[in-house]
């Protein structure tokens, strides 16, 4: 099943077809989860219309961690079983997560000025995402500093997997120490503590957030893929040219 | 064990024989918190209260400085591919070479740092809170560093790319180990500051040479 999708024309293959699906889904949702959280949400008693901000805020920072965990996972099927795929999908995915954790910080900030009164507070939940959107650079900037992009990628492939203590730190922040951010309201084994009007417009964009994920991974492990083949092809041009 | 032993006696030799490395992260380490009084004003109701953590902040940086040369020479001259084919496991080639790595530096940091606590105006108890952090922390500078010396092997710009990778996973140690000295110095008991300090202490040992050694090997195949 696994080893199925090591031909990269295979994948290819595969990726096209689901793509136009995943994007089109990915736009309905959006649609939806937009109209929801700006219009068809009440605003909150307390925090009044900033709460809408919640609904970019918290998606975005769901998909930074599970964008790390699936470096991770990926990393270890690349070291493992050294499958050709699992390096390409880290590649790809590394922006995206850099992308989703710089949202979460700035849209946290945003909120966190009106309600908190600061932009910013040195608690143990924005400094965990801090780090972790260091560490999403420190991936992106070792996989290109190599020559051989192989050994660029099993390097970040390392480093993703000594940098995963991270995600349980921000995961359990809020619970282990005492911050100004709050405990989860939604991931909790009781009943969520957020009212199901509040709910809905959250996951519409939680699963529009992560269909998007899976669009942007398909377009980027493929223009990868094609840049590969592209480069094989030049080469290979090249040195019929230099044998005739 | 005995391979352990002979990995820290050569590096040991070969940093007394020819390296300044050492001698230039300490002398770093003196002049760069010397300069924050001249920045941030010489008051000493306030050096006391940032002293700690200054001190902490430079230890980073000036770990960091020879932890680029940590597998690189051996690298270049193609001692290390003799090294990975000897009967010493990788792992224990990294934990010799970060262990003879603090004994080069972080010694020298940490016979350092009681006198930085005195230009900084610490009281007693700090220069000892400062004093037992470093011994505990300084050796998972060594031992972390080494993932990032290994992995960033053969790469442009080895040093910026090593501090991009590096500093994001000291910043645990610096918190418990500023945290300790600032506890010192209001009063408050330090032993949990330090006890989690002995827990990174204890972890890195652990697990720090286990992923050099992966890192190592992706370099060398």
């Amino acid at each position: 099943m696994f080893h199925r999708f090591a031909n990269p024309a295979r994948f290819s293959r595969i990726a096209s077809a689901v793509l136009p699906w995943s994007a089109a889904i990915t736009v309905i949702l959006f649609a939806a989860g937009i109209w929801f959280a700006l219009f068809a949400s009440p605003a909150d008693y307390q925090q009044g219309q900033t709460v809408r901000i919640m609904y970019v805020h918290v998606p975005s920072a769901w998909m930074a961690m599970a964008c790390y965990t699936f470096i991770a996972v990926m990393s270890v099927i690349a070291l493992v079983w050294k499958h050709p795929l699992a390096d390409i999908a880290a590649k790809a995915a590394a922006p995206l997560g850099a992308a989703f954790t710089i949202i979460v910080l700035v849209t946290g900030s945003l909120w966190g000025k009106p309600t908190w009164g600061t932009w910013w507070v040195w608690d143990a939940r924005l400094t965990s995402v801090l780090v972790l959107f260091f560490l999403y650079l420190g991936h992106i900037a070792l996989t290109h500093a190599f020559d051989n992009p192989q050994r660029g990628a099993r390097a970040a492939a390392v480093l993703a997997l000594v940098g995963f203590v991270n995600i349980p730190i921000i995961k359990f922040s809020v619970d282990w120490w005492n911050t100004l951010h709050q405990p989860a309201s939604l991931t909790r084994l009781d009943t969520p503590a957020i009212d199901s009007s509040m709910l809905t417009p959250l996951l519409l964009m939680a699963f529009a957030f992560m269909l998007y994920f899976v669009t942007m991974l398909l377009v980027r492990m493929r223009a990868d893929l094609n840049a590969a083949r592209t480069r094989a092809l030049r080469l290979s041009a090249a040195e019929r040219a230099t044998a005739s | 064990m005995i391979g352990l032993a002979l990995i820290v006696r050569r590096e040991l030799k070969l940093a007394f024989r020819g390296g300044t490395d050492a001698v230039i992260a300490v002398v770093f380490f003196v002049l760069a918190a010397v300069l924050f009084p001249f920045g941030v004003g010489t008051d000493p109701q306030m050096l006391p209260r940032i002293g700690g953590g200054i001190i902490w902040v430079v230890a980073l940086l000036a770990a960091m400085l020879s932890l680029e040369r940590m597998f690189a020479s051996d690298h270049e001259d193609g001692s290390l591919d003799l090294l990975y084919l000897s009967p010493v496991p990788l792992g224990t080639l990294a934990l010799g070479k970060a262990l003879a790595h603090w004994l080069t530096t972080g010694i020298l940091l940490l016979i350092a740092a009681p006198v930085l606590a005195l230009l900084y105006n610490l009281p007693g108890t700090a220069i000892g809170a400062l004093a037992a952090s470093m011994l505990l922390g300084t050796p998972v500078l060594s031992l972390v560093g080494g993932i990032g010396a290994a992995l960033t092997l053969g790469a442009r710009r080895g040093g910026v790319l090593l501090a991009l990778l590096i500093l994001p996973l000291y910043i645990p140690v610096l918190i418990f180990g500023a945290g300790a000295i600032d506890g010192a110095v209001a009063g408050r008991p330090i032993g949990p500051q330090l006890m989690v300090l002995g827990g990174f202490l204890l972890a890195a040992l652990a697990l720090a040479p286990w992923a050099t050694a992966a890192a190592l090997r992706q370099a060398i195949e």
